[in-house]
């Protein structure tokens, strides 16, 4: 576990000042600590995470799929259990500080309800189930709810700020700006901004939200029944990475009695390839563990390829967990179809054109080995996959070619 | 499908499906019921005989005035928008059809008059022009415009009954004669022939048609004058040569039917082709292209047609002499010895009347080179534009939108005369004909003129500039420090990359490749090198050997056509795969206006030819003069292609003013844009 590692911990320590720090170790309290109130949550907006070295995006994967330990399920109990609790405004008053009140203050133009979307997004962000972009729209739907404006211009640059606090808290969650943007589009980009009476406006976008919200939390399903299809008897197929749409579609396939056998690559560093088989071994599906490194080796027994995306791009590529590239040529090679399950609010609106042209999102490697002084670690913890190497993308929309993607992108945006 | 009926490019050959008409009142219901069937099975055989036998000689085609880019055209076209918007009703019953069909026999039979009897009153043409436009030309439109393309349905009409008819009782006499008559090429399509036979018998027994004479001007006696002298030409022509020979250019021609120029041909295909329950369609368009026809040649005339080219160039006002020798595959393009016209044109300088000195400016630019550049050539041309427009004031008795159209119309055939539009300049001008098309009648003129030199400079502005500068913002994201941005040519856009790069304080390398015989990226590299990059300069011979240094390959862009493909200057593409062998990102920078829904594979079909002569030459090298007499060569061709289409797979990206694009979304940004953004 990279958490406990020694190199994490030596980042902990660094950063101990880091407000975010509260739910990177949920693992070692069954309850999340309380922020601290000495943080202010305006620091926290221009740059989030002062250490680089660590992708926020990453910490919260790591909480939710790490594997799986008693004090995680503790915390997923508590999680669920608040859930309960009405979603806006009062959870996180007890940690909003006065300078949250201050923010709001500004955000809101109205006055001194404490709230903040970070506080509202972290705690949808627990839910183990809930993906980030999901837990995004749902602070989101909470800040249309609570604001105070009273105009239209009003509560849409209140909104807008809302996102663009939210997506400067991490910059490298892809689907966290995405689902932020596409949450924006879809929620303003109605007639409700032409209605005469406010509240009546208000309540539609309120709808608008929820409903939106409502569509991404069922888009799993949506992905698991069109993906099973191309699961047929007795197939092999190469999983990487922890995906839980794609977790979703093999446990869909199986209840529909598929009978297939299921490879689950490592997913160093933080293996999470071990929790996958865990998973899937208690479905009863045949799981056989490889190494990353035997991807080639094996890849003459798989019929097909399954992989999650943290973000799928505008070129129809997806960005994904480290190695999915090399899969993906190897698998091109061989003439093995590589499908992709991402959910529509992963659509982004980025267009890498290399390994390289992304924002670097970092992940301390635990090599078990102290790391001889002089030497680099590649600590990258995701890489690009060209559209030419993927079949096909299952999502909410249906299954598209990659070159859907775009077409879908601009239909979105523009 | 209004939206598509918006004027289209002159370049775009689809550009028969649109037109002004308004829907409504081309689409009555009441002819809906499917009369085409009927026709075929019950067309009254009597009839039909008769049509051949009478004294009128069915041998003769019409030429069809659709395709008639003269004057002819013209005045149909004009009768036919006036008599757009009543249907001619059409009785149930078929056998009626053939009396009401009379505008088209009384059209049709003016027509082969003119092409037999110069003699012929044009009045009565013109006359028959107006009525024609109902309904009889569609038979022979349909055919040749690839049947699919139109969406508005218009129920089957009486013209294509006619055609059928003819075709299927005419047989006999028409072939045989056909060879006389101008349009010796129909003669391969005995239906089209029998056609018209038809067309004319029935016009006799109508002649209601012919009393109506209208007074022509000046401009439109002239036009039926050319036409007649054409006719006859033709004639000659197709007696010593026999159809095949010249309507070689048939086959071309169902492509590009679109506007232009010489009538006769024109009729041939459709026929032959014409799908039946594709031809209903048609009728409706016909109107608005009429319109749109104007006199300008088609922009893609192919130049191997004899007979067409003969025609245009009575029209030109650049005297462009042809080269002799051409390369064998591109004989369809014009190829023109340069240099020559210049001081002709200068001559006749105060004798072009209609043409407006801005204009006339700016083509002999175009023509001498001092413009070029997508962007610069088209906004040299929308202020030229309007210059003009400011200038104008509506003749008496004239409409302002027809008018000013026909006038655009007529520069436009200038300008290509001086050369061959460039796509973002065709859609342009589709841009300022749907503005003027759209203006509303209420308007005053001084009112209408305003508005459309404001229309011209928000086009350029948002259009272009604005545009321009969005690509950039797009672009520089893509630039890293430590890269080496290689681009070739001289692209303005990509020029502003880099500046506004710089000034951002990115650190990065530049690799200007060149070509000869234009050596444009010489121009760039010193304006680079000024503003204090790192350059290196190259020609493309040496671009395998300087592509393992790049990392970012930014190239402009002439066109993107809807398949991705990339229209751009000659050596894109050999620069462009080169990148893509050693897997180098190749970004492609191109506004959205000059996006085009054609498809193209090849570079072949449509391109421009240069001087041959600059490829032979090369300055400063006396001694190289192997060359200097390659005219006089019979077995020697050169070939200065000026484009090259890049096919989508070796571009990584298009950088437009929407954003940055995959080359496959292309057509979905022409889908869903073009309609509202692209021509605002």
């Amino acid at each position: 576990m990279w958490l406990r590692s020694a190199s994490f911990v030596l980042d902990k320590r660094l950063q101990q000042q880091e407000p975010s720090s509260f739910f990177h170790d949920p693992r070692d309290s069954a309850q999340p600590p309380p922020p601290s109130p000495s943080v202010d949550p305006m620091d926290q907006n221009p740059d989030p995470n002062p250490n680089h070295g660590i992708s926020a995006y990453y910490q919260t994967r790591a909480e939710h799929h790490a594997v799986v330990s008693s004090d995680w399920l503790a915390q997923a109990q508590a999680a669920i259990g608040r859930g309960a609790a009405p979603p806006s405004g009062c959870w996180p008053s007890a940690a909003a500080s006065s300078a949250v009140a201050a923010r709001t203050g500004s955000v809101g133009g109205g006055g001194g309800k404490p709230f903040s979307v970070i506080d509202e997004f972290n705690y949808w962000r627990k839910k183990p189930d809930l993906a980030e972009a999901v837990a995004a729209i749902m602070a989101l739907a909470a800040v249309i709810r609570s604001s105070e404006a009273t105009t239209m211009m009003e509560l849409e640059i209140e909104l807008k700020k809302a996102s663009d606090t939210l997506k400067s808290w991490d910059t490298t969650s892809i689907s966290l700006s995405a689902g932020c943007d596409l949450f924006m589009r879809y929620v303003t980009r109605t007639s409700a901004l032409e209605y005469e009476d406010f509240d009546a406006a208000k309540l539609r976008l309120i709808e608008r939200g929820e409903k939106f919200g409502e569509i991404s939390l069922k888009a799993r399903r949506t992905i698991a029944m069109l993906g099973q299809d191309f699961i047929f008897d007795s197939c092999t197929i190469l999983v990487h990475g922890f995906s839980r749409v794609v977790f979703e579609v093999l446990k869909l396939a199986a209840s529909n009695r598929k009978l297939f056998r299921v490879l689950c690559t490592e997913g160093r560093p933080d293996r999470t390839g071990l929790r996958f088989s865990n998973e899937l071994a208690a479905l009863g599906v045949p799981v056989k563990l490889l190494i990353d490194s035997a991807v080639a080796y094996s890849m003459d027994e798989v019929d097909m390829v399954f992989v999650g995306a943290d973000g799928v791009v505008e070129s129809g590529g997806i960005i994904n967990m480290m190695g999915t590239y090399q899969i993906a040529l190897v698998a091109h090679s061989m003439n093995k179809p590589v499908y992709v399950a991402a959910e529509s609010y992963k659509f982004a609106r980025l267009y890498p054109l290399d390994q390289k042209d992304l924002a670097p999102a970092l992940r301390p490697i635990d090599f078990g080995v102290p790391i001889p002084s002089g030497v680099e670690v590649e600590t990258s913890a995701r890489d690009y996959t060209p559209p030419q190497y993927l079949t096909l993308l299952f999502t909410d929309l249906g299954v598209l070619t990659p070159s859907v993607v775009s077409d879908e992108l601009i239909q979105l945006y523009l | 499908m209004e939206l598509r009926r918006a004027p289209r490019t002159v370049i775009d050959p689809k550009v028969r499906q649109v037109g002004f008409i308004t829907p409504g009142a081309t689409l009555p219901p009441a002819r809906s019921h499917s009369v085409p069937t009927d026709a075929c099975s019950t067309s009254p055989p009597a009839l039909d005989v008769s049509l051949p036998g009478s004294s009128i000689s069915p041998v003769m085609i019409p030429p069809p005035r659709h395709a008639s880019a003269d004057g002819l055209s013209s005045l149909a076209r004009s009768a036919a928008t006036a008599a757009a918007p009543v249907p001619v009703p059409v009785p149930a019953s078929h056998l009626r059809r053939d009396t009401v069909q009379i505008p088209v026999g009384s059209y049709n039979p003016s027509e082969t008059l003119l092409g037999s009897s110069p003699m012929m009153s044009p009045s009565s043409g013109l006359d028959a022009g107006s009525e024609f436009s109902n309904e009889v030309p569609t038979s022979t439109w349909l055919g040749r415009r690839g049947s699919g393309k139109f969406a508005s349905s218009f129920p089957a009409t009486s013209g294509e009954m006619m055609a059928m008819k003819t075709t299927g009782g005419g047989g006999g006499g028409s072939t045989p004669k056909s060879s006389l008559t101008t349009a010796s090429v129909v003669k391969a399509l005995p239906g089209v022939s029998e056609k018209d036979g038809g067309a004319l018998i029935e016009m006799q027994n109508e002649g209601t048609s012919k009393p109506q004479k209208q007074k022509t001007s000046k401009a439109e006696r002239r036009a039926i004058q050319e036409a007649q002298r054409a006719a006859k030409a033709a004639a000659k022509e197709a007696g010593g040569v026999k159809p095949s020979a010249s309507s070689g250019g048939a086959v071309p021609a169902l492509k590009q039917g679109k506007v232009a120029k010489p009538s006769s041909q024109r009729k041939d295909g459709p026929q032959v082709t014409a799908p039946v329950t594709s031809s209903e369609k048609k009728v409706v368009d016909r109107l608005p292209e009429k319109d749109r026809k104007k006199d300008v040649p088609h922009p893609r005339m192919q130049f191997d047609d004899k007979h067409r080219v003969e025609k245009a160039k009575r029209r030109a006002v650049v005297n462009q002499s042809e080269a002799r020798s051409r390369v064998e595959l591109f004989r369809h393009l014009p190829q023109y010895i340069r240099g020559t016209q210049l001081p002709d044109l200068e001559s006749k300088f105060f004798q072009l009347d209609p043409i407006h000195p801005s204009v006339y400016k700016v083509g002999l630019q175009y023509l001498s080179g001092d413009i070029s550049g997508g962007n610069a050539r088209c906004i040299a041309m929308l202020l030229a534009f309007k210059e003009a427009i400011k200038d104008y004031s509506t003749p008496p008795e004239k409409a302002l939108v027809r008018d000013l159209t026909a006038k655009i119309g007529s520069y436009v055939s200038f300008f290509i005369e001086c050369r061959p539009l460039s796509i973002s300049m065709g859609n342009a001008i589709k841009f300022l004909k749907s503005r003027i098309a759209k203006l509303p009648h209420t308007l005053s003129e001084s009112e209408a003129k305003s508005s459309l030199q404001s229309d011209i400079d928000r086009f350029i502005n948002e259009k272009i500039v604005i545009a321009d500068k969005v690509i950039v913002r797009h672009a520089v994201t893509k630039i890293r420090d430590g890269d080496v941005l290689l681009t070739y040519g001289s692209s303005s856009v990509v020029e502003m990359i880099f500046l506004y790069a710089l000034e951002l304080g990115k650190h990065f390398r530049v690799v200007v490749v060149d070509s000869r015989p234009k050596l444009d990226g010489q121009a760039l590299l010193c304006r680079l090198v000024a503003k204090g990059l790192n350059c290196t300069y190259t020609h493309i011979n040496a671009i395998s050997y300087i592509m393992h240094e790049v990392t970012r390959v930014f190239l402009g862009a002439s066109s993107v056509l809807s398949n991705g493909t990339v229209y751009s200057r000659v050596g894109t593409a050999c620069v462009a795969m080169a990148a893509h062998a050693f897997q180098v990102p190749v970004l492609v920078c191109c506004e959205a206006y000059k996006f085009h829904e054609r498809v193209q594979l090849d570079s072949i079909c449509s391109n421009e030819l240069g001087d041959p002569d600059v490829i032979s030459k090369v300055p400063g090298w006396k001694d190289l003069n192997h060359l200097d007499n390659w005219a006089d060569n019979e077995n020697l061709q050169l070939l200065n292609l000026t484009y090259d289409a890049t096919p989508s797979d070796y571009v990584s990206m298009i950088i437009t003013d929407y954003g940055m694009l995959p080359p496959t979304s292309v057509p979905v940004l022409v889908r869903e844009y073009r309609r509202e953004h692209l021509w605002i």
